[in-house]
């Protein structure tokens, strides 16, 4: 069954079983790796992606479920890394061994543009389905906190 | 110059594949294997095997070391870049290939820094070298006018320049230096080494763009995904694959066998698909009859009751100085406590798999993998290709901790892609990650001490029983506990006359293997809680208990490796145990409600240090604040160094309050993050590192970190409570 949906931007037609989660038909069929595998439960958030703008887990989200919507995956947050939210993360050096990052990312920027000055509380309270066994919530944290300010300082969130 | 380089022994498990039948995988596991002596043996032309010069001046630095989130890709290379004196921002990197003859691949231990400081230092000297002379010999002048500089060879009196580039081909005929020999940077020079460095792969992480093994793209690629027996041990006696084959996307389903000692896979039934879902959702159709095997009446509870029977008897013998049971029963004041820890998963965030591809005239991998060394020997047994048609590429891997040292998934992927002749990406979904992992051993330990009356250590014993990774490799199934079990525990730093150590081995069919930290994990734990009870029943404050018995500056040798281990030095120890407790303000007021603890330990030659601020409500433990001294030698990265122990901190916080493994039936009780918690942003406390900035050689960090957080932990609870952590995770009933 052909479904079409918006991906980073252009317009994107798939033809596979609709009950094929979003995340595989990324990654297997269209070959768009950054958005990554870790549970297959929505339990860890390395699946995040952007539905129409709130951060989703593809993992469990059925390619059917998103005809006609707008997707975004970490390759269409920018063409080279110049998104705030990826700057900060550069900056602050967070990714160690950098697996769970799209999805953090990705989480980070649907932070931002619900609450362009979160609190350490509001980081916590949206993050928490963000697992890194790396343990880098520290440095996610202060990055998240630079990126409100890079965003405030360019006078529009990305 | 002499040095011992002491790398950890894991990052020489020598391996030799022999085709056959199956595969035959033997094992040698020399304690301390490495020496400068035998890096001396592997000198080839740095500019062959460390650097590439492209006439163009493109200057790639090659890594003989695995990306697993440490920082190696990083740090190695800017030892290099600084013996060559290259624009650290114009440098690039590429992985090694397998080449046993030049590299030490496996990457353990904490050791990569320890173990290449001077061997690289060295390569990048010596082509620092032959660069120098081929530019005298270009201009005719005397090689010492010359001076490397900024990636290029600077003639100061002629204000002539020649890049790297322009010099290669010329540098690359001339003959090798002495590598014993060859100039060293003074290290007051240094103006990369001791400098904060960005991760080098850190924009590829944050873009995207990073490849790890679960990204290989192979054209014609088949997606894989096993049944495994979820008793360890057993075996498929039959099945019915009709369903899974009519399913949309399947394209096969085949048995694969169990392979044993070394390998140890499960062996199953693989379904292999166009994409992963399809291979997912194809396993779920199979109907497999399992032969159950031997041990599938295991349980956590009998395991227990082994512990406790094993506790009721005398251990071997490991250590025994003066008469400990004689000092303990004659002491007034006396403590005996008994610590329990549970198996615990790595849970790398990318869970395993292997892409490998097996054509007749020669085979390519994908491996995010330890040790590519290994997967090269399974995949040459496997194929009987001969080594130089197996090429292996060495990916970057979502977390190592060191399960990705193993070669059960290389094995799994070799066989189907032998039997296939596709590539074969064989994907392990979370479930079968926690199920089928080689865990950090469940042990259990009999702590007894007495306090002299000047306040001293009369005695300090201690009995281990545990199921022993020792056990997994050895021929007969014994443990030799002294390399395996017990690590510092052997050498405690706090000064003893009387001092025993006995160790009695647990059957377990549950498969073991290195976990992040590995047997400093429950020894700094147990070592640096067990001497917090001896303070209290001293009656004296838990640091200055712990400066007092350590007392005067000497150094300790390592119990296992007298001769080629490093010794514990009690100066550094001290030295940690004093930054920390200013840092993090011990004897200073506390809010109410907030307990500090304090802990310091030795483990992969490095000393740590780490007090800790925590609060106990309903039951759950919140820890504030974790102020760490650290002391790994000389730090290459300063900044790595930091990422390290902060990331070591919160898996050390998951082993306290989260992880534990159980058995039922033979098989583990958890499946993904849901039962198997981990540790989230909002538990994770501000976290403080201070690096001593050592001119001793460089030593491991990637684990020290670890040790020091759960013990430091338990004790700020106890100063709090007056309840004492003794079995991890945290129990909610332990805190009542």
């Amino acid at each position: 069954m052909a479904i079409t949906f918006t991906l980073n931007g252009k317009s994107q037609t798939v033809e596979v079983d609709p009950q094929m989660p979003l995340l595989w038909v990324l990654r297997d069929t269209l070959n768009l790796t950054g958005t990554k595998f870790g549970c297959g439960m929505a339990l860890c958030g390395a699946c995040t992606v952007h539905i129409n703008g709130e951060a989703t887990r593809s993992c469990i989200t059925p390619i059917s479920a998103v005809a006609g919507k707008k997707i975004t995956t970490i390759e269409g947050l920018s063409a080279d890394g110049s998104h705030a939210v990826q700057q900060a993360w550069m900056e602050e050096d967070v990714p160690q061994c950098g697996y769970c990052q799209s999805g953090q990312i990705m989480s980070a920027v649907a932070l931002l543009s619900k609450k362009p000055k979160p609190t350490d509380a509001d980081i916590d309270d949206f993050m928490q389905g963000n697992i890194c066994r790396c343990g880098t919530y520290q440095r996610i944290r202060k990055a998240i906190h630079r990126a409100a300010d890079l965003q405030a300082g360019k006078g529009k969130s990305a | 110059m002499t040095t011992t380089l002491s790398l950890d022994r894991r990052a020489f498990l020598k391996t030799g594949a022999v085709a056959g039948t199956g595969l035959l995988i033997g094992f040698h596991l020399p304690a301390f294997a490495s020496s400068a002596e035998e890096q001396e043996k592997k000198n080839a032309n740095p500019l062959n095997a460390w650097v590439h010069i492209t006439p163009d001046n493109r200057v790639s630095l090659i890594l003989g070391k695995s990306e697993m989130g440490q920082g190696i890709m990083t740090a190695l290379p800017m030892i290099l870049a600084e013996e060559l004196s290259l624009d650290w921002t114009k440098v690039t990197v590429e992985q090694a290939p397998t080449n046993p003859a030049i590299y030490e691949h496996g990457t353990g231990g904490s050791g990569s820094v320890a173990g290449s400081w001077l061997p690289l230092r060295r390569a990048g000297a010596a082509a620092r070298e032959m660069l120098i002379s081929a530019a005298a010999a270009r201009w005719n002048v005397n090689r010492d006018t010359c001076v490397a500089k900024d990636g290029g060879i600077l003639h100061g009196a002629r204000k002539s320049f020649l890049t790297y580039g322009e010099l290669a081909e010329e540098a690359a005929k001339l003959p090798l230096p002495d590598f014993n020999t060859v100039p060293l940077k003074n290290s007051d020079d240094f103006t990369i080494v001791g400098h904060d460095k960005r991760r080098y792969e850190g924009s590829a992480k944050a873009t995207g763009k990073a490849k790890f093994g679960l990204d290989s793209r192979i054209p014609g690629m088949q997606y894989a995904v096993i049944a495994r027996c979820p008793i360890f041990g057993g075996k498929v006696k039959s099945f019915d694959a009709a369903k899974a084959k009519a399913l949309h996307g399947v394209r096969d389903v085949l048995a694969i066998d169990a392979v044993g000692q070394g390998a140890f896979t499960a062996g199953g039934v693989a379904v292999l698909a166009d994409n992963s879902w399809a291979a997912i959702e194809g396993r779920k159709a199979l109907e497999i009859t399992w032969d159950e095997g031997p041990h599938a009446a295991e349980s956590s509870a009998w395991l227990r009751q082994q512990f406790l029977d094993n506790a009721a008897k005398p251990g071997k013998v490991i250590r025994n100085d003066g008469d400990a049971d004689g000092a303990i029963a004659g002491a007034t004041k006396k403590v005996e406590a008994t610590y329990e820890f549970p198996f615990a998963a790595h849970a790398t965030m990318e869970p395993m798999n292997c892409t490998v591809h097996i054509r007749p005239d020669g085979a390519e991998a994908w491996v995010p993998t330890q040790a590519p060394q290994w997967a090269q020997d399974i995949i040459v047994g496997i194929s009987g290709l001969p080594r130089e048609k197996v090429i292996v590429n060495t990916t970057l891997m979502g977390g190592g901790f060191g399960r990705r040292y193993m070669g059960d998934f290389v094995m799994e992927a070799a066989q189907l892609a032998k039997a296939t002749g596709k590539p074969v990406q064989v994907l392990w979904t979370r479930e079968d990650d926690m199920q089928h992992d080689f865990y950090r051993p469940a042990s259990y330990h009999k702590l007894s001490g007495a306090i002299d009356a000047q306040g001293g250590l009369a005695a300090w014993k201690h009995f281990q029983t545990s199921t022993s990774i020792d056990a997994m490799w050895s021929k007969d199934g014994e443990s030799h506990a002294e390399n395996s079990e017990f690590a510092t525990a052997l050498f405690i730093p706090y000064a003893t006359p009387n001092y025993r150590v006995e160790y009695t081995l647990a059957k377990s069919g549950v498969p073991r293997a290195w976990w992040r930290s590995v047997e400093h994990s429950s020894s700094g734990f147990i070592v640096e809680c067990f001497v917090d009870e001896l303070a209290a029943a001293a009656g004296t404050d838990p640091l200055e208990f712990r400066l007092k018995l350590i007392g005067g500056d000497r150094k300790i040798p390592d119990f296992t490796n007298p001769k080629e281990g490093k010794p514990l030095d009690t100066a550094r120890l001290k030295n940690v145990l004093k930054l920390a407790a200013e840092n993090g303000g011990w004897g200073k007021p506390l809010p109410k409600g907030i307990g500090r603890g304090i802990a310091a330990y030795f483990s992969f030659d490095s000393y740590t240090a780490c007090v800790s601020e925590v609060s106990v409500k309903d039951g759950a433990v919140k820890v504030h604040r974790l102020s760490y001294a650290v002391d790994c030698g000389r730090p290459i990265n300063p900044d790595g160094i930091r990422q390290q122990v902060e990331s070591a901190a919160v898996y050390g916080l998951s082993a306290s309050l989260h992880d534990a493994i159980t058995i039922k039936n033979g098989r583990v009780e958890q499946g993904n993050f849901n039962t198997y918690q981990m540790p989230k942003i909002a538990d994770t406390p501000k976290t403080e590192v201070h690096i001593v900035m050592s001119k001793e050689e460089p030593t491991g960090i990637g684990e020290p970190g670890l040790p020091v957080v759960t013990a430091s932990v338990c004790n700020a609870i106890y100063a709090l409570t007056k309840k004492r952590i003794r079995r991890l995770p945290i129990q909610k009933e332990d805190l009542a």
